[in-house]
Order: structure tokens, then sequence, then C-alpha cells
């Protein structure tokens, strides 16, 4: 062996420990079964009570191509993805060279001892392990020993960075859903790595790790996996999906999840269906006729989908159908990005439809809020007999957040302004489809298998007066469409309001929404770090409400902070509040990457100095 | 309200010379909207022998909902049962929205309207798609060749060296509906002309009885773009090619059949699900419907041979429909289903953040 085992870090690191609060990240081919290593060590560090978060940089590949996935341990609970690690794990021929040169000085530097690379650094701390060979002599059939010699580096980490090893335990136990076989294989490599690691490497670097109470009350959780138990709460009824990344594991985790909380012993039958459909086209198209049928209808797709869903968008726009779309957002256009996180959908999706459309967007900020929105998600739809975007994205979508329990729905589903044979009895004929008795925009509706016989009404995409009868008159067609004007306006109402968190003298706001929220969080404290107090407001809906315009209104400067090119929440906020536009400076990253919060700091900073 | 929990709404008001069904509606119960398609579209003659299916099978219109694309053929359930939720939906994308729609109430009957554009053209992968899943629907495909509604382009049916006014000659090879439906797996296949109405009736009869998806590919004549005596679509080739496989007789399942009108050796009885029964009476082929390769072998014969080839081409009776392959329940529908059912109670929170790590 030409490379060293351990080269020590320089002496001025020495003696300093550093204490969780760092991020590691661990460098693999794709397909290599390293995802199962990586979680295994994200949930231990979580049952240590340690705050944790973990980001999957992945290919849009199924083996082969390189990936890398970041655990940062913060004691100060920021989970947002930090741009730099401390401690490099290299498991990959591919990528060693430019892996080595990213750890930061003073770093600690872990490699398999199967690559054979010159290693010039000498400000980190180097160690190398036998990962094959401790593969090798493991239990582990030959056919897997490739999949489990990735375990070897959660074994030797658990042992430099003292990772409580029963915890370790647990998170396989966990990850293989209790199954005996798998655990002790995979646990027997961990644990020779481990043992290999405390007979052979010594411990030169300052990062640690130690237990902590700051992750009671908090679940580890995917947003798809998140929004899909949702919708099983909200009394979902159909879904029907087109795979694609990153949105297939929301029909997936529903497929799988949905009968243990749905199917009764003894039922009649079931109580929901889910179809993988040909393309998005028909999924769409089969959710629209389920939710016109009055069903809980729920397509999931990401930006690609949703604009195949375009003309049926329009169309259950115009049509008044109730349907949730479930858009798991990653970079465009065209195939761009598929394995990267994007805010991009935004505008396209808020307009989807041609002539004039106004969807109503949902905007869920952490884990919790994809479970909140799965179910109210359907009682916006249905109240306001629309379409309802669910604007999630792949790192929100796919990767594991530290996030609050689920919450039991706080109130009754609602079905919206239905009616049934009785209430048409007491209507005695006086009912039209499309006709504003309440003056809110929202018209009453029927469904079929309503036995009544005024209860049909034809159903169309072209002009139609308020008794759903075809019409090209152009006053018909004007009124329906300045309804549906206001209707939009109705949804104030009932969308969610936005979430505001102020310091006391602040002068500049901050607005921001989706999976930006941790990595604001993060930069508000660096900002008042520098004497800039900030507020903030989280959007959760559009159409925007009061709370929004007041919130603009009420600072002289507010920076818009989003995870695309042009500024395109930005640019909504300026097309609903002209008169405060001036106020309005976009903030974008469009990198593909989970925003970060010194970039966050630094870019406000920048366009504090420079005005 | 009846027996059938059904109220009737104007049955009380017919007058005495109404012949009323024994769902005690009258004829214009089941009537539509005024057409606006043509005089002499063959559409609108298929339109009124739905009509006729459903008045004579005593169906109540609230039990059928009925659907389309875009196009003159997607237009026409405007003008069949008034009292049946519609959904004129998008050019093409029918199939997937009478899917979904089928689960809402899956005892309701669904009539799709499409034509040979609307399927064959901007719909074929849709159209493929509910074939195999087999979605009990009446799904009918006007098919006359030509766009109308666009005024007079080739769809994918129309025949080769077809010259239309304004596109000049077809080069290309036509699309046969019945071989693509077969090829996907349809589980009741038939193939009428809009001027048969005594074989379009009886076939819309037994598709409505058929638990999976029926379809029905019926030459209808577009009489304003494509009516040439020679065009493969017009009423004039039709009635002088046309060669119905069988005399045909749906039997509904209240009703015996009468042997006596079918000699032994010359009937061939084919059960539906639903207990209902079509005989049909050979003429001079021998073809059992219920035998894959020898439909197969038929349509794929009679293509390119000077002959129209009309009845029940295939049937499979018991093939699970997608109700079933869901385990929809026997006794309620999903869109009556309220939160107690639907909402997993309180305690099942904890369930679903125990499965969170």
């Amino acid at each position: 062996m030409t490379t060293p085992q351990t080269k020590e870090a320089p002496t001025a690191q020495q003696g300093k420990q550093v204490v969780n609060d760092f991020a590691m990240t661990v460098a693999t081919m794709n397909g290599s079964g390293s995802q199962t290593s990586n979680l295994t060590l994200l949930r231990a560090l979580f049952k240590m009570g340690i705050p944790v978060s973990g980001k999957n940089l992945f290919p849009s590949n199924i083996q082969g191509l390189p990936t890398w996935y970041t655990i940062r341990v913060s004691k100060k609970g920021y989970i947002a993805r930090r741009n730099t690690h401390e401690i490099m794990v290299a498991m990959n021929a591919d990528t060693f060279v430019e892996d080595l040169a990213s750890v930061v000085p003073g770093g600690a530097f872990y490699y398999g001892d199967h690559l054979k690379f010159e290693i010039k650094r000498d400000d980190i701390s180097i160690y190398s392990f036998p990962a094959k060979q401790l593969a090798k002599e493991s239990a582990a059939p030959a056919n897997l020993r490739d999949y489990v010699a990735n375990m070897a580096y959660v074994g030797v980490l658990a042992k430099m960075l003292d990772i409580d090893m029963q915890k370790v335990r647990e998170a396989l136990e966990y990850h293989f859903d209790g199954k005996e076989k798998p655990i002790a294989i995979n646990m027997g490599v961990i644990e020779a790595g481990h043992a290999w690691a405390a007979a052979n490497l010594k411990k030169t670097d300052p990062y640690r790790v130690e237990p902590m109470d700051k992750t009671a009350g908090y679940v580890m959780a995917d947003g798809n996996t998140a929004g899909a138990l949702g919708a099983i709460f909200g009394g979902v009824q159909f879904a029907a999906w087109y795979p694609i990344t990153p949105a297939s594991s929301f029909a997936e985790s529903l497929s799988q999840n949905i009968g243990a909380f749905r199917d009764k012993p003894g039922e009649d039958g079931k109580t929901y269906a889910i179809v993988q459909a040909e393309d998005e086209l028909a999924a769409i198209g089969m959710a629209v006729g389920a939710g016109w049928a009055g069903l809980r209808s729920v397509t999931s797709t990401s930006g690609p989908g949703i604009s195949l869903m375009t003309e049926f968008a329009g169309l259950a726009y115009y049509a008044e159908i109730p349907v949730v779309i479930w858009d798991v957002q990653r970079v465009g256009p065209s195939t761009g990005l598929p394995t990267r996180t994007s805010q991009g959908d935004i505008l396209s999706t808020h307009f989807l439809g041609h002539g004039d459309t106004q969807q109503i967007l949902l905007l869920p900020g952490s884990a919790q809020e994809c479970f909140e929105f799965g179910w109210r998600a359907f009682d916006v739809a249905e109240r306001m007999q629309a379409p309802v975007f669910v604007m999630s994205d792949l790192d929100l979508g796919m990767n594991q957040w530290m996030t609050k329990p689920f919450e039991y729905p706080d109130k009754p589903m609602d079905r919206g302004k239905i009616l049934w044979e009785k209430d048409l009895e007491a209507l005695k004929e006086n009912w039209q489809r499309y006709k504003d008795v309440d003056a809110d925009g929202i018209t009453y509706r029927t469904v079929p298998g309503n036995k009544h016989p005024q209860s049909a009404w034809f159903t169309r995409g072209t002009g139609h007066n308020e008794a759903a009868k075809y019409s090209e008159q152009a006053e018909d067609w004007e009124k329906n469409m300045q309804r549906l004007k206001k209707k939009f306006t109705t949804a104030r109402q009932f969308v969610p309001q936005p979430a505001v968190d102020q310091m006391a003298g602040a002068q500049v706001g901050l607005i921001a929404y989706g999976s930006a929220d941790p990595a604001i969080l993060e930069a508000r404290d660096y900002l008042a770090e520098e004497g800039m107090k900030t507020d903030y407001l989280r959007l959760r809906a559009v159409p925007f409400t009061d709370a929004v315009s007041e919130f603009i209104a009420n600072h002289q400067t507010v920076y818009v902070v989003e995870m695309n090119r042009d500024g395109q929440m930005h640019k909504l906020l300026q097309l609903e509040y002209p008169h405060l536009a001036t106020k309005l400076h976009p903030l974008t990253k469009h990198d593909g990457l989970p925003l970060n919060a010194r970039w966050v700091k630094d870019a406000v900073l920048a366009e504090e100095n420079h005005t | 309200m009846n027996s059938n929990g059904h109220s009737n709404g104007k049955q009380a008001a017919a007058p005495a010379n109404i012949q009323l069904n024994l769902a005690n509606l009258s004829k214009n119960d089941y009537r539509g909207a005024p057409t606006t398609l043509c005089a002499g579209c063959g559409h609108n003659s298929i339109a009124n022998q739905i009509i006729a299916a459903a008045y004579e099978l005593n169906i109540v219109p609230e039990d059928v909902i009925k659907l389309s694309g875009i196009g003159c053929s997607s237009k026409s359930p405007a003008y069949f049962l008034n009292r049946s939720f519609g959904f004129n939906s998008l050019h093409g994308r029918m199939p997937s929205v009478a899917t979904g729609a089928m689960f809402g109430d899956h005892h309701l009957k669904t009539i799709a309207v499409s034509g040979d554009g609307d399927t064959t053209n901007i719909g074929m992968g849709q159209f493929k798609h509910i074939m195999r899943r087999n979605v009990r629907i009446v799904y009918i495909v006007e098919n006359n060749g030509v766009y109308g509604l666009t005024k007079g382009q080739f769809s994918a049916t129309a025949e080769t060296g077809l010259r239309l006014k304004y596109q000049g000659v077809n080069p290309y090879t036509p699309i046969d509906i019945v071989l693509e439906a077969m090829a996907s797996g349809a589980t009741f296949v038939a193939r009428s002309f809009a001027g048969d109405a005594n074989q379009v009736k009886a076939l819309i009869k037994a598709a409505l009885s058929h638990n999976g998806i029926a379809m029905l590919d019926i030459i209808s004549p577009c009489v304003t773009f494509n009516n040439g005596d020679d065009a493969r679509h017009s009423y004039a080739w039709g009635r002088e090619h046309e060669e119905p496989l069988h005399d045909f007789t749906f039997v509904p399942r209240e009703q015996e059949i009468q042997l006596g009108e079918f000699p032994e050796g010359s009937a061939h009885t084919v059960r539906l699900h639903d207990g209902s029964t079509i005989v049909l009476k050979k003429l001079d082929r021998d073809h059992n419907p219920a035998d894959r390769a020898a439909a197969m072998r038929l349509i794929e014969e009679s293509r390119g041979q000077d002959v129209f080839l009309t009845g029940l081409i295939y049937v499979e009776p018991e093939h699970p429909s997608l109700a079933d392959i869901y385990q929809l329940p026997k006794g309620r529908t999903l869109n009556r289903m309220t939160e107690d059912m639907l909402r997993p109670e309180k305690g099942m929170i904890d369930k679903a953040n125990a499965m969170m790590f």
C-alpha cells in the first residue's frame, strides 16, 4: 500500500473538538446500495437526539454514475443544505480526486483502500479502511458483497464520530422492517468496520457527535410519503399517475399504505382505486373524470407531466371540476435536470391552460405540511370546484426531513356545494349548474349517480350558460368568465394563510415558500448576527391573502427568495400588487441544489450594501 | 320513487295515449336536444338507435352516463338521453375521462361516443388502453373516414386512394378499428353500418349488457364531406357491400328465448354476464364470436376484399371488468361514501407517525 493509512491533520486543529456541528458527504456510485448505509447513519444520528438532515444528490441513472449524500448535523437545529463539508467518505474512483479536493481544511477524508490514488493534501486527516475486505469476511453472500461493502463505512464512521451503535441497529431494524437476516448481515459488516477502526485508526480530526435531546417530538419523513398519507387522511378515493422522477414515490406510497388505513375486515369492497395510467394525459383525464363523478381525486407528477396536463387543467378550470394535482417540481425546461430540485413551475402552473386561467396553488414548506396539504387540498378543490395544485419539489418530496409529527385534520371534510336527491327535491327544480345564487362565484353541482330527474347536466369545455347549455352568446361567455374570476377571489378564504415570523425592529422583509424555508430560517440568524433584523413571510398558497399585501406594505424592502431563474413568485406578487411592486426584489438561485443559508445571507447583504 | 329507487319525473304528467315502458318512461324521456349535425348524417340515426335501445331495455336515464371527445360524433351525446349526465371532454381523451368517471358510481352504464379521428388519430393511445383495461363502457366509433367539423380532412380510417375536395388523394393505409380493438384485448367487438338501424340497435342493446368494454365500429357516412358513391364510408358503398355475419337477436335477461325463431343447428347463443343472451343465426358463414383466432382471421381476410362484414365479431363475456379488478363494492358506490368511511379515525394518526422514523 503506497498511501498512508492515517495522516495527521495540522496541529492547529488538534485538541479542539467540534461536536454536533458539521456536514459529511459520502461519494458512491449510483446503484451500489449506499442509500441504505446513508439512511442508517442519518437515522442513527436522529435517534441520538441530534438535529440532522440528509440531501441526496443523485444522477438520472440506474447504475454507475456518481452520487453524493450529504448529512448535516446541527446542534442549533439547522436542516438546510450546507455548501461545504468537513468530512468526506470516498467510495467512488471516478470522483476521488474532486472528492478529496472538496474537504474543507482541517476536515477528514475517509476512503476505501481499494481505491489507489496518490494523496497530496496534508491539511486534513486521511483515513483509509478495507471496505471490500470487511464485506468479504462478513456473512454476506458473495452476490451481495458489493452492496454491503458500503456498510463498512457506517461502522468506521460510527467508531470515529462516536455514533451510538445501538441507534445504528435501531435504524437498520426500521429500514429492514424488522427482518432479522438482512439486519444481521448488515450489522455484521458495520460491527466489523467499527472494530477494525478501533484497532487501526487514530483519530486526528476534531469532528464528533454527542447525544442531545433536540429531536424529541420530531419524526423523519419525506414529503412524498407524507403527502400520500395526508391524502389518505383526506379520504382520497381515486388516484391516477404516470411514473416520473421525483413524483413516483407519492403514488407508490399511496398504493403501499392506503390498505392499512382504509381496508376494513368484512367490507363489501374497496373505498378507493389507484390506477397507473398510460401517460400524464390519461392520468389527469382519469382524475378529472373521477372528480367529475364526485370522488376525491388526485394525480401526481412533475414538470413534464404538468406540461402534458395543460389542456385538461384548462378544461377542469372552466368546467369547474375538483381535482388535486401534486407537482413534485424538478429542474426544467424540457427533461432538464430530472434528479435536481427547483421551484420553476410556479408561473406556468398558476396560469396552466389556454385563455384566461388562474389556478390555485398550495405551497407546502415541510414534510408535515405535505401531510396537511395532502388532506386539505381535497377540501379546497371540492369547495372551489376547481383544480388545486400542490407545489412540492424534489428536495421536499424525496429527501428525509426532520419534521413535526403529522396532525390529524382539525376539521371535518368539506365536500363543497354538492346536491343530492333530497336537496334537489327541496329546491323544486330551482337549480342551475352554473348559477351563482350565493354571490361568491361558487355554484352548486350534482354528480353522476344522482337519481333525481333534474339532476343531470351536460359538462363541456365549450361555452355554456348558467343552465350548462351550449352557448356562443357573447354575454354568456363574459359573464361566466367574470364569475370564475370572482370565484378565485373567494378562494382566498379557503386557502392556507401565510406563516409570518417577525423580529422586533426589523426593516427588511423576506418572502419565500416551499423547501426554501430551512435556509431562510438559518439565514435570518446569520443576518441578525450581522446586525440586520428581518421579518419573514412564508407563502402557503396562491391566491395571496391580505396578510401578504400587509406584509409588503409594512416593509421598506422585501426580498422574494426562490429557486428559479426568473423570480417567478416575485413576478406573481408584482402582478397582484402593482402599487407595491417597487418594494419587491427577487433573489433567485437555480443550480438544482436545495437552497443554502450562506448564499441567502450573502445575497441579501449584497443587495442591501448595493442599495 | 318507484321500486328501483328512481323517481320518474314527468311520468305522472304523461297523457294516456303515450306508451310507457317497464320503467314507466315514455320515449320522450330518452330524447336529447335537437341535433345540430347535417341532415342525413349517419350519427343522427345512431343517436336514434341509442334512444330506442335504452327505451326498449327499460333503462332509467339517470342510470346512464354519456361521454365523448371532440368532433361531430362527439357532439351527439347532446342529442340523446337528456336526463343522463354527460361529459363532452377533450379531443382524443374521452377514454381516460370515462375510465375515471366509472369509479364514481360503477353501477351506472356508460355510453361513450367517439369518431374515427377522435379515436384513431389523436386518441389512438387512450383507445387502446381503455380496451385493455376492460372498462364497462359501450364505446361507439361513428366512423366516416373524414374530419367534419374542420371541414373535410382525411382521418386514419380513410381508405388508400380516397379523393377529397381540398386534400387530394389519401396515400396511406387505413387503420382498421376492429383489428386495433382486438389486438388490444377488447372483450366485445362489433361492426355495423348506420344505415342498418335494426342491427345497430341490437348491437347497442347487447353492448349495454356486456360487463366490460364493448366496441362498436359503426360506419356512419358523412353526407357533406365523404359520401361519394365509391367511398368506403358512404351510404351507397355500405349498402352494396355490407355482408352481415349473422342474423342477430338480443334477448334481455327478463325475456325467454323463443327457440322456434331459430331452428336448431342454425343458431349460436352467447350468454352475457348479466344473464342476457345474444342469438346469432348462421348465414353462409359459420362464425363463432367466442373464437378469438377465428375473429382475427375473419377481419384480416375481409381487409382488402370488397366486402364489409358486420355483426358481432368477438365476445368474451366472463373477462373481469375494471370494476371487478379494483374490487369495487357490490352494494354501494364510491361517490356516496361519507367521511366515516373515507377518513381513518383519529387514533390512526399515531400509526401514520409510527411508520415514520
